[in-house]
């Protein structure tokens, strides 16, 4: 047999059809698979330039950098008043507190950013003594120092605080009274008791039943009534007492998840080296079931953070309460003073909250260990 | 044998034992049991003699008594009659309806938007997908009470007043007092018209039911929604005619300074409903990225190595399955969706919060008001729940 043909050496190497491969390729496959797709794309590209223009616009080539008062803002075709945000900014991290006193909600600050990074940041050593100061030491000792009226610190009232102040302290008390509150809570519906079981079910459904609103409203007019006569905590203490519950209920959720994802054998093995109930919880069971929920608490934390603008709604001065008082203010008050404070507001919780969501998320790669496509 | 069971331990010590009944489980959960409900009671009971004390100081008394009285006060918008001599128990009816409408038009926008968004969003097309996640880490990072003030500002001030109302032929107009449309009167014999649009929705329902048995037996695809949805809109004109017409409108007209006669869609509620759907959207699409991803690549592969195209992939093969992964969480949306229109307490709609405050602030009667929303807020939360659980157990895989 013979053959006519045989190839002794390799062929050459053909280039990839030009519909898959180069640049122009490289582009359609990224901006335009289909025709409709990129049609779809042309049309939201203009949009979002006109969107990032117009915004850019307004917001610097035809802003007011610098004025004594409301006069430039108000001025046909003037764009972001930002003067008005230069004059008010200390007012809205501070509130009201007295201005010679404002070293004491800086040292809050100061603590509470430190304690909150040795907690957050996995390399920081201590976690235990850290958590047991942020969570018990630091609400009291921030409470104190702020409220003052002994040592010769003068006494400043709640209703004085406000802004930044009280949001910060706000959602710090709801993820602080939520997680023990929250932990017992969801111990308590995994309980085999009926009645501690009956209870904690009833509370965290009918509370994650009611909108926050009406839990804020209920603790500024009903809780009142429930005080013992001559009693009278103050606005902020009632609305703080309302947030923790019900954050507590949501936080309730999140760790029985966690609970509910550690296998059966923890606890058999816990039951049968001998440990109690709260051993078995404080030493097998809540170390590796809160591990696992920390994305779910630091999401809780965002909402709640988010959450903390409707106290206002009750005529708390928090951060969006203050900001939006001064649109009043007859300085001030132009065509553009609202925009601006809303666009700072904006500005102000979309950073506080992408970095928590970010947190969040590196959090969840560092625990996934399972297998990602 | 000896008893292997663990809950072996619970029994009475033996005599002799070494175990006190200090250690017995069982006795330690009765008497536990006795101290949580001994406590709680003991709360109640200090929190009702204080309360009790509280109202007598105030001249007030417990009771519901005060819901036939005259409110007093006006709403800005309101789907059944409604006016300041209106008792206060019709003012509560009012909001809750108003709420209602709000959730249902919210829920049913943000769900579409949502599911568009989250489908964008795994786009293979990067500037679809990346606006989707723009849209998503913009909207979503905000306080939503912000965002409805922001889209009060936006909605209200480009707005012109009520005498330089822009005008659609004469019928619409769209003002700083909000939309106002013709009124529709129905007159006797409109029956028909909801009767025709039954017919329509029975007639589709078992078109597609032939149209799917069709499809499982020769492979033909019969474009069900093309030809039914013209139908389903018509048949109530159909129903209309047949009756002789029996449709009158109530035209706005201006008087003096307002207007009278018309429906009105108040800006409140439009920016209220604008920031909810924006708001929730963000949400459900992240639900439907995460449910979409749950299912596993081999489907999709599979799909188009069986050369079908990726649009029907996902809507044949791959969303049926990612629904049962994303109805749940989408449950729990639809209930914050609800839960958050309670915010338009702040812009000043007149929804169920709103007029339990403002009857609260009238009356005075705080433990009443909490009470009553309270109950309607739960009952509003389980009836979605509920109805989400049913459409959940009819989606869910049906295994052996």
């Amino acid at each position: 047999m013979t053959l006519a043909y045989v190839r002794t050496t390799e062929a050459p190497q053909l280039p990839a059809p030009a519909s898959t491969a180069g640049l122009w390729a490289r582009l359609r496959d990224r901006f335009a698979p289909t025709p409709l797709s990129g049609v779809a794309a042309a049309v939201i590209a203009i949009f979002l330039a006109w969107a990032v223009w117009t915004i850019f616009d307004w917001a610097v080539l035809r802003a007011v950098w610098s004025a004594p008062d409301r006069e430039a803002c108000n001025a046909v075709g003037a764009g972001a008043c930002w003067p008005f945000v230069g004059s008010k900014w200390l007012q809205w991290i501070y509130g009201f507190y007295p201005i010679e006193q404002r070293w004491r909600p800086n040292i809050v600050f100061l603590l509470g950013a430190l304690s909150l990074a040795g907690l957050l940041i996995p390399k920081i050593p201590y976690k235990g003594w850290n958590a047991l100061f942020f969570f018990i030491a630091y609400p009291i000792f921030t409470y104190v120092l702020l409220l003052g009226g002994f040592f010769g610190l003068e006494q400043v009232d709640t209703e004085q605080w406000g802004g930044l102040l009280i949001t910060l302290i706000a959602s710090i008390t709801g993820i602080v009274a939520s997680v023990p509150l929250g932990i017992l809570l969801a111990l308590g519906r995994k309980s085999e008791m009926p009645v501690v079981r009956l209870l904690c079910t009833g509370f965290i459904e009918i509370v994650r039943g009611v909108p926050l609103v009406l839990v804020l409203f209920m603790a500024a007019n009903m809780f009142p009534l429930f005080m013992p006569p001559g009693v009278n905590p103050g606005k902020l203490l009632l609305a703080l007492i309302g947030i923790g519950l019900f954050s507590a209920a949501y936080m309730a959720e999140v760790i029985r998840g966690g609970l509910q994802a550690i296998p059966k054998g923890q606890y058999e093995a816990s039951m049968a080296v001998g440990l109690s109930y709260w051993r078995m919880m404080l030493l097998v069971v809540m170390p590796q079931a809160l591990k696992i929920v920390i994305p779910g608490i630091v999401n809780n934390f965002i909402s709640l953070f988010k959450d903390t603008s409707l106290v206002s709604v009750i005529g708390i001065f928090d951060l969006f309460n203050i900001v939006q008082s001064g649109f009043n203010d007859a300085t001030w008050a132009s065509a553009q003073t609202g925009n601006t404070g809303y666009f700072a507001l904006a500005l102000i919780y979309w950073a506080f909250c992408f970095a928590m969501s970010r947190y969040s998320q590196y959090i969840e790669r560092r625990l996934n260990t399972g297998h990602k496509r | 044998m000896t008893n292997l069971d663990p809950r072996a331990t619970s029994a009475p010590p033996q005599a002799g034992g070494s175990t006190s009944w200090l250690y017995d489980p069982k006795l330690r959960g009765i008497v536990s049991q006795i101290v949580v409900v001994v406590l709680l009671a003991w709360g109640l009971y200090e929190v009702i003699d204080n309360t009790q004390d509280n109202l007598k100081k105030l001249n007030q008394n417990f009771g519901f008594g005060f819901l036939t009285q005259a409110a007093g006060f006006d709403l800005s918008s309101s789907l059944v009659e409604y006016s300041s001599s209106s008792t206060y128990g019709r003012a509560i009816v009012a909001g809750l309806l108003n709420t209602i409408l709000v959730a249902t038009l919210g829920i049913f926008f943000a769900t579409i938007l949502g599911f568009v968004v989250g489908v964008m969003r795994l786009s293979k097309n990067k500037v679809v997908a990346g606006a989707a996640t723009l849209y998503i880490e913009l909207l979503r990072n905000v306080p939503l009470l912000l965002q409805i003030f922001m889209w009060y500002a936006l909605v209200l001030k480009p707005l012109p007043g009520v005498k330089e109302a822009y005008s659609f032929f004469d019928s619409i107009f769209i003002s700083k007092k909000g939309i106002l449309m013709p009124h529709p009167n129905f007159g006797p014999g409109a029956w028909l018209a909801l009767l025709a649009l039954a017919a329509a929705f029975l007639g589709t329902w078992m078109f597609r039911k032939h149209a799917r048995k069709r499809q499982e037996k020769t492979g033909q695809i019969t474009p069900v929604w093309l030809i039914s949805i013209p139908i389903i809109l018509l048949s109530p004109f159909l129903g209309l005619a047949l009756a002789g017409w029996p449709l009158t409108f109530d035209y706005p007209e201006l008087k003096g300074f307002n207007f009278a006669n018309g429906m009105t869609m108040v800006p409140e509620m439009v920016a209220l409903l604008i920031a909810l759907v924006f708001y929730s959207a963000t949400f459900i699409a992240e639900t439907v990225r995460g449910g979409i991803q749950a299912i596993s690549h081999g489907q999709s592969e599979a799909s188009s190595a069986l050369g079908i195209s990726r649009g029907y992939a996902l809507r044949l093969v791959v969303i049926p399955q990612a629904m049962r992964v994303i109805i749940p969480p989408l449950a729990s949306q639809y209930l914050n969706l609800t839960k958050n229109s309670s915010l338009a307490i702040a812009i000043g709609f007149p929804d169920l919060m709103y007029a339990g405050g403002t009857v609260n602030n009238q009356s005075g009667k705080a433990i009443e008001v909490v009470f009553i929303l309270m109950v309607v807020y739960l009952s509003l939360s389980l009836l979605t729940a509920a109805f989400m659980n049913w459409f959940n157990s009819r989606m869910k895989l049906v295994e052996r």
